[in-house]
């Protein structure tokens, strides 16, 4: 009985096209050189194959919380203030480890509801309100709202280290949340292999405040508490200075609340002062330009001191009102470190400050000879085996070759499309589908085998060969399939992309093992006599 | 061309070998992880610095911890790996020296050091530019600087010193390796004066970064969680599968055989004392994969059987079904072997611990779904009549109906 192979053989010859296709896209020209260039173009390498830098950050999102809280205890105070609670006071317990709590004590029992009913009226829909023994209440944020601020400032965070990165002028950077729910960030840069001055622009939170100051400079912390009668005031924290100059710095007391903070800068210039020495212009925004006048007009001859990631940069005394322009120098600062300092400025500060959790850096040369190596040991491992299926099975042996050739070109168009990283052990798990990938066609060529000893005819013996060896290779692939599928839920960049290759690799192989060999053994029965042996070795 | 015709081997017959085979590299193993070299962890899992360095000529290992020592570095590592003709050294730095906000400080000091002691002249070549270390940057920017072809443009000068740049990195990383012997090499590569500028203000510190990884504690710690809960994961999606697929028993003892093999090449990492890194857990778990194939193509062929051979005894039955499928299970796992064994020949160091993992994890996988899962069925089954249960094995889903 002759089949018609004519609709399955175009299948192949257009799965086969599409695929290739796929690995070397429409190339430039049929010389190796363009071929080679048409391939790059399309298998996207990963990192430890094209050499680069690889970093996990964390980002301290409890900072975030800190800000949040620390505006509203200044909000809360003015309220308090209105209200006409003298004698209370509002201050953050634990402002390290418990950043959602604000607590107000001294509420003087006659004001005791005119207090609760300001509370409630604006920080019920942010806060738990509860009332404690002695006139106090403890304002805790919401879960809810605590997650929410969480989120954001990873997402922020994201945003801000996108931004400066890209400003720096990496190629196709990746910067995304890894291992969701731990506030993570996975940034690979490759072609960068001495992350240094990246990891400087990253980390610095670049947030800039504007801060009141109640007193100082103090040449230590003990002074400074000495010269405040041995407590600093609630809404007061200590800060020190560095302007470059003093080896030791000194501190001051400044107001814990901003005039001006984080998103009210629009914008950020390097530029030069009278003296010509470097330092950084900024422009407020309109809303904090109107803060910010409102404040410098009521305070002339006060000072402020402008505050740059927990350091007092400067000090300053308000000689009349500034609505929207001010200038960093803090002295000392070269004209790279204002470009720096201007360009995180500009790209917004981070919303936390960032911990480095993790760095592999992979140089040039070890990617080059990874590529090497892996692809000297697929080849000969290929040639191992095609061999050997020719040596053993003979005629059948091309059947399987031919498939095995397939299954690999269908395995690397697909990278070729989805856009997948090939990675070093990617590689591995391209040389692993051939070993594994043969199997299914031992499989059948044991069972025809066996059925043609049985005494079977070639075309039974090969749709029964098929037939049973069909379920077994369905259940050896689902569970392959499981593993991998575990792994790359698992995974890191390596390791994901080993998943990858081995799950294509294993899905290619059904088509080619049992459909693609089914079609060359019928091409090949339909051309002999009925009866004729088939070549299986 | 057929190896194995009509073989008849009483497989159950040997079990006694069997155990005694799988007991003594298991306990070997185990004793080695609980009192010899213990579970030799990789950076990936227990945190701290490594540092992959290629030098040009035999490093001497002392001058490193000399010129470490005297940069504050006191407890540094180093072994040597790879072909002793490629003259790669590891250093390694503990975990303490890894703090979170300093991560790389270790990096930085030990390039320094060697950059400033290592080589011969160290305080000659002060101030120069470092050809072995220099990045596409660095390089670009030290030629713009001295400007050997007199360009006298600034925008000019940039693109085609970048170009120039990316030349003699490519022929550094790609030709060579990364190491450069000697600057006139270059000469013919890029033009003339630019090899001048480079002979005066560049030199060869002949060694090389070749590759770094710094993993903080906190990582570690999840990566080690990570890794455990994969494997299981992994274990408990395939005893599932056999379970709806074939019986529970059948999966019962895929899984033991595979945990067994899991086991013992753990086993052999730490009788090795190799590290076991992010991709020996990729590579155990693809065996986990391999030997579970293995193990059900047996099954298969047993469940096939039993619906064949009513009468005959499962310990017949099961010997039968391993002769009936040992040709193909020698040709796919010495066919698999082979590219195993080309990955572990060919394919170079960052690779060694995966294939290494898979040359054992295969020759044991292939050994367990004989001399582990199928007799474990017999035994369960003369467990059950022991009891005076129904003797005969479930068949499995399919042949019931």
């Amino acid at each position: 009985m002759r089949k018609n192979l004519t609709g399955k053989t175009i299948l192949i010859v257009a799965v086969l096209l599409v695929f290739v296709l796929g690995i070397i896209g429409i190339p430039s020209g049929v010389t190796p050189a363009a071929l080679k260039q048409a391939i790059t173009n399309r298998i996207h390498l990963g990192l430890d194959l094209s050499g680069g830098t690889h970093l996990i950050l964390q980002v301290m999102v409890e900072e975030a919380v800190g800000a949040t809280s620390d505006s509203d205890l200044s909000r809360v105070l003015t309220d308090l203030q209105q209200a006409g609670a003298t004698g209370a006071t509002a201050i953050k317990p634990h402002p390290k480890t418990q950043p959602q709590l604000i607590r107000v004590t001294g509420v003087n029992p006659d004001k005791d509801n005119a207090v609760r009913s300001v509370l409630e009226d604006h920080y019920g829909t942010q806060y738990d309100i509860s009332s404690g023994s002695d006139n106090s209440y403890t304002l805790t944020m919401k879960p809810s709202i605590v997650r929410d601020l969480e989120q954001r400032a990873l997402q922020q965070s994201i945003e801000t280290i996108r931004d400066r990165i890209d400003k720096l002028g990496v190629n196709e950077p990746v910067i995304e949340e890894y291992g969701p729910g731990h506030f993570q960030i996975l940034v690979e840069l490759p072609g960068i292999d001495d992350p240094g001055r990246v990891k400087d622009v990253i980390q610095s939170t670049a947030r800039l405040e504007i801060h009141e100051v109640l007193g100082g400079p103090y040449p230590d912390e003990q002074s400074a508490l000495q010269g405040n009668g041995g407590t600093l005031p609630p809404d007061g924290e200590l800060m020190k200075s560095d302007d470059g100059s003093s080896s030791t710095g000194q501190y001051y007391l400044l107001r814990r609340a901003a005039i001006v903070a984080g998103s009210d800068f629009r914008d950020a210039q390097p530029s030069v002062d009278v003296n010509q020495r470097p330092d950084v212009t900024f422009i407020l925004t309109r809303a904090g330009g109107d803060r910010f006048y409102q404040y410098t007009s009521a305070n002339i001859g006060k000072s402020m001191a402008i505050v740059l990631d927990n350091t007092v940069r400067e000090v300053a005394t308000i000689q009349g009102a500034i609505r929207d322009q001010g200038q960093i120098a803090g002295g000392g600062i070269n004209k790279d470190e204002a470009q720096n300092l201007s360009l995180m400025l500009r790209t917004g500060a981070l919303p936390a400050s960032i911990h480095f959790l993790e760095e592999r850096t992979v140089g040039p040369s070890l990617g080059a000879d990874s590529i090497r190596h892996g692809v000297e040991a697929a080849v000969a491992g290929l040639i191992a085996v095609l061999a050997f299926m020719l040596f053993y099975y003979h005629g059948a042996g091309i059947n399987a070759d031919l498939a095995l050739i397939l299954n690999l070109v269908i395995l690397l168009g697909f990278m070729g499309y989805s856009q997948a990283t090939l990675t070093l052990p990617g590689i591995a798990g391209v040389i692993l589908t051939i070993g594994m990938g043969v199997d299914s066609n031992v499989l059948i060529f044991e069972r025809i085998r066996e059925e043609l000893r049985a005494g079977k005819a070639p075309s039974a013996a090969v749709d029964q060969g098929f037939a049973h060896a069909w379920l077994t290779i369905v259940d050896t692939h689902v569970t392959t399939i499981v593993s991998a599928a575990i792994l790359f839920l698992f995974g890191t960049g390596p390791v994901k992309g080993f998943a990858v290759t081995l799950t294509f690799g294993l899905l290619a192989n059904l088509f080619t093992a049992v459909f693609v060999s089914r079609v060359i053994f019928e091409a090949n029965l339909n051309r002999k006599q009925r009866g004729e042996p088939i070549s299986i070795g | 061309m057929e190896f194995f015709h009509d073989v008849n081997i009483d497989w159950l017959g040997k079990k006694w070998y069997f155990l005694g085979f799988s007991l003594i590299f298991s306990i070997a193993g185990l004793l080695s992880m609980f009192f010899w070299h213990g579970l030799p962890l990789g950076v990936d899992f227990k945190g701290g610095t490594l540092i992959y360095l290629k030098f040009e000529q035999t490093p001497q290992v002392d001058r490193i911890r000399q010129a470490a020592d005297r940069a504050g570095l006191h407890d540094i590592k180093t072994q040597s790996f790879g072909h002793a003709v490629d003259h790669e050294v590891i250093v390694s730095l503990p975990q303490r020296d890894t703090k979170e906000a300093s991560l790389d400080t270790g990096r930085a000091t030990i390039v320094q050091t060697l950059q400033q002691n290592y080589s011969a002249n160290g305080a000659a070549n002060a101030g120069k530019l470092d050809l072995d270390n220099a990045t596409r940057e660095s390089l670009a920017a030290f030629l713009t600087q001295t400007d050997p072809l007199h360009l006298n443009n600034q925008a000019v000068e940039e693109v085609r010193y970048r170009q120039i740049a990316t030349t003699i990195l490519n022929y550094r990383d790609q030709d060579k390796g990364g190491l450069i012997d000697n600057l006139a090499e270059l000469n013919g590569k890029v033009d003339p004066a630019v090899v001048a500028a480079l002979q005066q203000g560049a030199y060869l510190s002949g060694f090389t970064v070749r590759n770094v990884e710094i993993v903080g504690p906190q990582v570690g710690a999840a990566l080690r969680l990570q890794a455990l809960e994969a494997t299981l994961y992994s274990l408990a999606g395939m005893l599932v599968y056999l379970w709806f697929r074939f019986e529970l028993i059948y999966g019962v003892a895929a899984v033991v055989a595979v945990f067994h093999d899991t086991l013992i090449t753990l086993g052999a990492f730490s009788l090795t004392n190799r590290e076991i890194t992010l991709t020996v857990i990729a590579a155990i778990l693809t065996l986990i994969g391999y030997s579970m194939n293995d193990t059900i193509v047996v099954f298969d062929r047993i469940r096939e059987n039993l619906r064949l051979m009513r009468r005959v005894p499962l310990s017949e039955v099961v010997n039968r079904s391993i002769n009936q499928t040992l040709s193909r299970t020698v040709l796919t796992s010495g066919l698999t072997f082979l590219t195993v064994l080309s990955l572990f020949l060919f394919g170079g160091e960052v690779l060694n611990g995966f294939s290494f993992a898979l040359v054992i994890g295969i020759l044991i996988g292939t050994y367990s779904s004989i001399a582990v899962a199928a007799p474990m069925l017999v035994a369960y089954q003369d467990w059950r009549a022991k009891r005076g249960k129904v003797a005969s094995l479930p068949t499995g889903k399919r042949a019931k109906a």
